[in-house]
């Protein structure tokens, strides 16, 4: 990693759809030299895919969200990884995180509908031997996802010249 | 009736730009590389500051030298940035804009007939703010092989017992050039051997992009003789604010406050609260904007030569300088055909001084997406040629 694979990094987070000729543009690298750095990127699983960023509430498909708390007890020899994987492997979980404070761990669960999320809560994470508690927030809104924001922004004006 | 303007504003010319103004209006789908500023907001963490500021109540004036918390952030920035220590209430001032930390830092050392040099291409408002003096602007060419830098050679030509001080601007608007440290020193033997003073406009200093971010009063002897001029405008996208500052041994900066009490007597207080937000809060914010530009300029200046329009790479600012000499028109005509033509505005060079004729000062603080339709518009209006 140098600081032109940095730069890299930054231009595929936020638009990965980008040409190759652009992103080499934006890095003064050449086409074959973006392209072989993603290669290796990806090869060294730093790069661990490419995805879009979606205004489902806008899309009208019935989405739902949440984040759900949850109080571990870590087990000996493995701490909180084995449980997490466990976790992980359900697909309604997006994300699964270790945090500090009053919980263990932060998972964003999604569903067709509020009900999707509470039943997955209830009947498939809550039971498992290892969650001590859970606490499950419900989104509302969401404002903003992945940096971007989902609601239209009025453009600033500036004079077309100036010293 | 008589005449009630003074010979010295008549003798201060009317903006470059106007009439490209006057053209824009017309239009409704003009990409303007033509902005001398930022095209991001101000970070979030500076607006809030200045926000809770107003309301707190927070809007009275302020000391004429500034809140003495700005003051002190101001310091420590410059000693974290380039190792140069200025005190918070004594060498430092609080401005209304870097415009006015350069008006009254030329006023406050100018007397009638002082040549007063200027290096060139320049920010346009130096050469009035002498003449508004009583002095006389002397231009200093820095050249496009030198990559637009100050040379001592090119200095140590117009220099006269008449000579007081040196304004310079680096990194540069409108070329983009930057001094690195050695090339600061190489000025600075000049500047001390003939007594002179530098008043240094380092604006954009944040904007430098290959290697070492400098300030001119990292050179050996120059910050007893150098009024240091920068502020937040650029750096935390603020031009709306209005705020800056000026750093100066402190004599010289007793000699600014004098002028800064009557004409300013202080900085928007909302303003400084904001500047203060910004630099214990925003850093990530202005790197943020930095590397953007940095990945716009690579974007532009490589389209811009790919489509024959030579042009160095500019190490800071946001400002892409390209030559037009070899199409055979003057920088004006080339800035006006191509914006009635394929309405993109750029301002021609020869507004910054006699040494950017030849020369289009390209804004690069523009989204991605305008600069690779700018370059294409402009391919297309080079094929008419």
């Amino acid at each position: 990693m140098d600081a032109k694979d940095w730069l890299l990094l930054r231009i595929l987070e936020e638009d990965s759809t980008q040409e190759v000729s652009e992103v080499a543009d934006l890095t003064d690298l050449s086409e074959a030299e973006v392209q072989d750095r993603v290669c290796s990127l990806e090869d060294e699983k730093i790069i661990r895919g490419y995805c879009a960023s979606i205004d489902w509430e806008k899309a009208g498909e019935g989405v739902a969200a949440a984040t759900v708390n949850l109080k571990v007890t870590p087990e000996r020899d493995v701490g909180y990884d084995r449980v997490a994987e466990r976790i992980a492997r359900f697909p309604q979980v997006r994300s699964l995180r270790l945090i500090t404070g009053e919980y263990d761990f932060e998972l964003r669960v999604t569903g067709r509908n509020i009900q999707d999320i509470t039943r997955f809560v209830s009947e498939q994470v809550a039971p498992m031997e290892q969650i001590r508690e859970t606490s499950t927030i419900l989104v509302m809104k969401t404002y903003k996802e992945n940096g971007r924001v989902l609601y239209d922004r009025k453009e600033a004006e500036r004079l077309p010249f100036s010293f | 009736m008589r005449d009630f303007i003074s010979s010295r504003t008549h003798r201060i010319p009317p903006s470059g730009i106007r009439r490209f103004f006057d053209i824009v209006q017309e239009m409704d789908d003009v990409i303007s590389l033509g902005v001398g500023e930022p095209d991001f907001d101000t970070p979030w963490v500076a607006c809030e500051a200045g926000i809770a500021s107003v309301e707190q109540g927070q809007t009275s004036y302020t000391s004429n030298r500034g809140l003495p918390e700005l003051r002190i952030e101001t310091s420590r920035y410059l000693a974290k940035r380039f190792g140069v220590h200025y005190h918070p209430d004594k060498e430092i001032l609080i401005t209304t804009g870097a415009s006015e930390a350069l008006d009254i830092a030329i006023r406050a050392i100018t007397d009638p007939g002082d040549e007063i040099l200027i290096a060139e291409p320049s920010y346009v408002s130096y050469s009035p703010g002498v003449t508004l003096s009583d002095g006389i602007p002397v231009p200093v060419p820095c050249l496009m092989e030198d990559e637009f830098r100050l040379t001592p050679e090119a200095l140590m030509e117009k220099i006269t017992p008449k000579s007081k001080a040196i304004i310079c601007n680096f990194p540069n608007n409108p070329s983009g050039a930057v001094m690195s440290r050695e090339d600061y020193r190489g000025i600075a033997d000049v500047i001390c051997d003939h007594d002179l003073l530098l008043i240094s406009d380092e604006i954009y200093t944040e904007m430098t992009y290959d290697g070492e971010m400098t300030s001119a009063v990292q050179a050996d002897g120059m910050q007893e003789r150098t009024i240091l001029v920068n502020g937040f405008s650029k750096a935390y996208a603020m031009t709306g604010w209005r705020v800056a500052y000026l750093c100066a041994p402190k004599e010289l900066c007793d000699a600014t406050l004098k002028i800064h009490q009557y004409v300013m007597l202080s900085a928007p207080t909302m303003s400084q609260y904001a500047a203060i937000g910004a630099l214990k809060n925003a850093d990530w914010n202005r790197e943020e904007m930095v590397t953007e530009y940095q990945m716009r300029r690579n974007l532009f200046v490589r389209g811009l030569n790919r489509i024959g329009l030579k042009c160095h790479l500019p190490r800071g600012a946001f400002y892409a300088f390209p030559s037009i000499q070899e199409f055979g028109i003057s920088d004006v005509e080339f800035a006006e055909r191509l914006l009635k033509e394929q309405h993109v505005a750029v301002v021609p060079g020869s507004v910054f001084g006699a040494s950017g004729e030849g020369h289009l000062r390209c804004a690069y603080a523009v989204s991605r997406d305008d600069l690779r339709e700018a370059v294409q518009r402009i391919e297309a209006f080079i094929a008419t040629l």
